[in-house]
């Protein structure tokens, strides 16, 4: 294998194949080097895809792709232990072109996307692993991998290596990162036939709904669990930071069980068979972790850059949209013949003026902020709940007193001044 | 079927698992007097580590490659690396 090529992709999820595709298309010799027995094989991912990002890649990819179901409704529930919250949205507009997301499974979805590369001309190795990046003179010229023989050379070398990016920690581009910068979460897939999830969910054939669920789903903890509606199953799933994991001596299946047999949740699931089990890590450190993205022959993207907007589950977008930014950067970094950092920056300009990094700074201090001040999950979201039920339970008490009597309750738990502490330090985390 | 235990979890993956182990515990001594918590048996959604009195059991025929005990472990004492090329979980569907 000591050909050289003009890019190396380490790794084929949705950022590596999005740059190793777009290249391909323009005339570059790709190798894309997965590790897995098949692209998928080691991604997970909640499960929504949206549709700009990819379409910016494959034009009107869902008339091909193995998709599940269009998201045409999107609930919030603010969960206790008998009760929510909620609030969403519905649109039919989301059901029909250009649409707006996707429920996917990942394993066909990747391997369905990789092959897309390949028709373009990436030339795609599975079940290798790049041991690290080679170097000379300070530059990455290539990889070595776990096959006989393993180096491979090339202009540029692109991480997409995901959350764990070993080789972005092997070149120095990132620390190892603290337990409060990733989410662990696990899910289920469970299968349920379409009549049973077109009627708890009021959908019809080919519309999808997600509902992301906050509060007791985590037990009080900075996390969030989600319900997606694929075709013929479900994906359910819950993940917190890995130090609140920690803090709390919670073991993630007992929280993903406890999700399931909430009273909230079981009626949507009851009767369901339990397909796959699967765990990984969401990088959600946000802004701060950010690692240096460009270097002398080689760019960081997807999960391995970090590219997670947490508060709005975004993550496959970002990741395509890097990739194909990467790609951009390095066809013109090859018609200057020049792969240097200098050149390749061109790429973390393009990163810093886009809606990646600019969501990510907008929220740079969320996750640290509900870390720190876990009452917004613990104490805020059962108060909801308890002025919810005040609200709308008719004892024969007027409105105006009912009122007194929810913002009292509010203000007799924390203190007046705490809650407007609260508040005040919650909307500058997000503003 | 509903799953209640992990085991049954674990059931539900298919792993095609290398002869030789991309987890190491480092050294069983800080695990031993360290470490009280051994918060690796908790945290680990796969229940790959299992502390059996003297040494931390590291079953890494059913790691899910997430990563989180090489970040979680208060004393980095487990080097984590990716099992050989073509091995370890294999995720059929999401």
């Amino acid at each position: 294998m000591s050909e050289k090529f003009d890019v190396i992709v380490v790794g084929a999820g949705p950022a590596g194949t999005s740059c190793a595709y777009v290249c391909a298309k323009n005339g570059l010799k790709v190798l894309q080097i997965e590790r897995g027995e098949y692209p998928g094989s080691k991604n997970v991912m909640g499960g929504v895809l949206y549709r700009k990002q990819m379409e910016e890649i494959i034009p009107e990819f869902w008339k091909e792709a193995p998709l599940e179901r269009p998201v045409i409704e999107q609930r919030f529930w603010m969960m206790d232990k008998e009760s929510s919250v909620s609030f969403g949205y519905k649109g039919l507009e989301w059901g029909k072109e250009p649409y707006n997301n996707f429920t996917v499974l990942r394993a066909p979805f990747d391997q369905w996307f990789a092959n897309k590369g390949v028709e373009q001309g990436v030339l795609l190795i599975n079940e290798t692993v790049v041991l690290e990046c080679l170097t000379e003179n300070g530059k990455v010229v290539g990889v070595r991998t776990d096959r006989p023989d393993g180096d491979v050379f090339a202009d540029v070398v692109v991480l997409a290596d995901g959350v764990n990016s070993l080789l972005a920690k092997q070149l120095g581009y990132h620390k190892e990162f603290r337990p409060d910068e990733v989410a662990l979460t696990v899910m289920e897939v469970v299968n349920l036939t379409k009549d049973k999830i077109n009627d708890r969910f009021n959908l019809e054939d080919n519309q999808g709904c997600t509902i992301e669920i906050f509060g007791d789903s985590t037990k009080g903890n900075l996390g969030t669990a989600f319900i997606y509606t694929n075709k013929e199953s479900i994906n359910i799933g819950v993940g917190t930071t890995l130090s609140s994991m920690i803090k709390a001596k919670m073991k993630p299946y007992d929280l993903l069980d406890y999700l399931k047999n909430h009273p909230m949740v079981r009626p949507l699931i009851e009767g369901g068979e339990s397909a796959e089990y699967l765990a990984h890590l969401i990088p959600e450190g946000g802004y701060h972790s950010v690692p240096k993205v460009a270097g002398n022959g080689v760019l960081l993207v997807g999960d391995a850059a970090q590219l997670v907007n947490a508060i709005h589950r975004e993550g496959s977008n970002m990741a395509m949209a890097s990739g194909k930014m990467a790609a951009e950067t390095i066809i013109e970094a090859k018609s200057r013949g020049d792969f240097s950092e200098a050149s390749l920056n061109q790429y973390r300009e393009a990163l810093y003026q886009s809606f990646i990094i600019k969501d990510l700074e907008k929220y740079k201090d969320a996750a640290h902020t509900f870390e720190h001040y876990p009452q917004y999950f613990k104490e805020y979201v059962p108060m909801m709940n308890r002025a919810a039920s005040k609200f709308f339970t008719v004892d024969g008490t007027p409105k105006k007193e009912k009122q007194k009597e929810i913002m009292k309750s509010f203000t007799s738990g924390r203190g007046t001044i705490r809650i407007l502490q609260d508040m005040y330090r919650a909307w500058k985390a997000v503003k | 079927m509903s799953t209640k235990t992990i085991e049954e979890k674990q059931y539900l993956v298919r792993f095609k698992a290398d002869t030789k182990s991309h987890l190491t515990v480092l050294d069983h001594e800080i695990c031993m007097t360290k470490c009280p918590d051994k918060i690796c048996t908790i945290f680990c959604p796969a229940e790959v580590y299992k502390w059996e009195g003297l040494r931390m059991q590291v079953g890494y025929e059913g790691c899910h490659e997430c990563g989180s005990c090489r970040i979680g472990c208060p004393y980095q004492n487990i080097k984590w690396e990716y099992p050989k090329g073509g091995h370890g979980i294999v995720f059929r569907l999401a």
